[in-house]
């Protein structure tokens, strides 16, 4: 497996699409810490970015990739390695070499404009942690989405679909739930329900750990309470790996009875 | 070397391959024939492992390949399309099959054959289809093994690359190995076969030396043996 994921990473860290992504990060961390000279402010503002575009590009990259490679992966195939190596070692390839065009393009302008003399390092290591594993849970589905479909157009299909559902159509229905029975305590509905979508959770997540909770109100309070328990901290942890995992076995998983 | 023994696969409703069954001797040179969609592609990937049948079994020199992968570092296989990662170089392709298969290779010695030497350090998005071919003609024959499965090994070479790969597989063949190949174009079974292995609609029609297919159609040569087994074979499916 570390072979192949060698050899997809340093494949996939010299295509233009990784300089591409690394230099947007690059540009809007440097435009943001240097307009607005307030680092706090810049994380909020890449928080947002990330949680939204972290997922896409994951999605989309990952759909491309299995797609592009799939006539070379026959070749593999056809070696003396086991089929979970291959179809693992290129999804690593890919989540790490796409995490590296993140760390590099917001670590470099965050760095130069004094990140280490600030204290909003922890919350920075947040930042990239958060984005790091929402790129490795969105890649992993889009692989195991390409692994189900044959058909590319079904499959791409699929996979901005779910990337939108998770992303906007999520939250959306959240909403709508939450105003129709906004006679019924919902607290408990409201964070199971943020907790199950690793986009919202990582938000929240985030938002905690800036301490703004304060302006979400009351629920905003019953989040705190939450999160800021060290249980509760431990499960959001938890289940946001969780998340990393499930898309790992069901690659194992599919890769395993396909017929290629 | 290969033992087969009612093979089945079904993708969906499709039948691919129906109780096949085929020996294929060791030492042997094996023609896979038939028309598009007979099971050609199908009956090779099966024995790499990469389609899983339903039922039925496949031996490789004695043992069960079904879940197993390390029989494979004993088969040499060329694809038919060859497609590598767009940014890698020749040379990184190469080592990476070495390091995979963890064992030295006579990759300097077919490099040069081919005159792939200028393009070591290119790009594979680079290079051409018949260049790409080459490249795929080196990773298929530098571990020297025993069992060799060419897929349309011909596909895109110009001429003097044909020849270069004709003259490479007739060495293979003096070396005792084993090869199965398919492919459409009737003038590399004349030159290279034993044997054929005739497939239609996912059963062996025929098995054997090329010189009995011809008299048992009573024709002139293989090309016209396997002009009318086509399209007798047409007639009835449409009749």
């Amino acid at each position: 497996m570390i072979k192949i994921l060698k050899y997809s990473f340093f494949d996939l860290i010299r295509s233009r699409w990784s300089l591409i992504y690394f230099s947007f990060y690059f540009l809007l961390a440097f435009v943001l810490l240097f307009l607005n000279n307030d680092i706090s402010k810049a994380i909020i503002t890449m928080m947002n970015v990330i949680i939204i575009l972290g997922p896409l590009i994951g999605i989309v990259f990952g759909i491309m990739y299995y797609y592009n490679s799939s006539e070379f992966t026959e070749l593999l195939l056809a070696q003396p390695i086991k089929r979970r190596s291959i179809f693992l070692g290129q999804f690593l390839g890919l989540a790490f070499s796409l995490s590296l065009s993140l760390v590099l393009g917001l670590g470099i302008p965050f760095i130069f404009y004094g990140l280490f003399r600030s204290e909003e390092i922890l919350n920075f290591a947040a930042l990239l942690w958060i984005g790091f594993i929402l790129t490795f849970i969105f890649s992993g589905i889009a692989f195991y989405i390409a692994l189900a479909n044959q058909n590319r157009i079904k499959g791409f299909g699929m996979a901005i679909l779910f990337w939108l559902f998770m992303a906007v159509i999520y939250d959306g229905v959240f909403l709508l739930l939450l105003v129709w029975f906004r006679e019924y305590p919902l607290d408990n509905f409201a964070l199971i329900s943020s907790v199950l979508n690793p986009i919202d959770l990582s938000r929240i997540m985030i938002l905690l750990k800036l301490d703004i909770s304060s302006l979400m109100g009351y629920t905003g309070a019953v989040f705190k309470n939450f999160f800021a328990s060290g249980s509760g901290l431990l499960a959001s942890y938890l289940i946001l790996l969780a998340w990393a995992f499930v898309p790992v076995l069901a690659i194992v998983l599919k890769a395993k009875r396909k017929d290629f | 070397m290969i033992k087969i023994e009612r093979l089945n696969k079904k993708f969906g409703k499709l039948e691919v391959l129906k109780d096949l069954s085929l020996e294929i001797r060791k030492g042997s040179i094996n023609a896979i024939l038939g028309p598009n969609g007979s099971g050609k592609t199908t009956l090779i990937k099966c024995l790499l492992g990469m389609v899983i049948p339903d039922n039925g079994s496949i031996k490789i020199n004695g043992s069960e390949v079904k879940d197993q992968w390390k029989y494979r570092d004993e088969i040499d296989y060329m694809p038919q399309i060859a497609n590598f990662p767009s940014n890698l170089k020749v040379k990184e392709i190469i080592s990476m099959l070495k390091d995979i298969r963890n064992r030295e290779a006579r990759d300097a010695e077919l490099i040069e054959y081919f005159e792939l030497t200028p393009y070591l350090n290119k790009q594979l998005s680079y290079l051409s289809g018949g260049t790409k071919q080459k490249v795929n003609i080196v990773l298929a024959f530098m571990f020297d093994n025993p069992l060799l499965i060419l897929d349309e090994p011909t596909n895109g070479l110009d001429p003097v690359a044909l020849i270069k790969l004709k003259e490479l597989i007739a060495k293979e063949i003096k070396l005792g190995k084993t090869i199965l190949f398919t492919t459409h174009i009737i003038r590399l079974v004349e030159e290279l076969a034993e044997d054929i292995v005739f497939l239609l609609e996912g059963k062996i029609y025929y098995q054997g030396p090329v010189s009995g297919l011809i008299d048992k159609h009573k024709e002139l040569d293989l090309e016209h043996t396997i002009a009318t087994i086509f399209s007798k074979h047409v007639k009835e499916e449409v009749s």
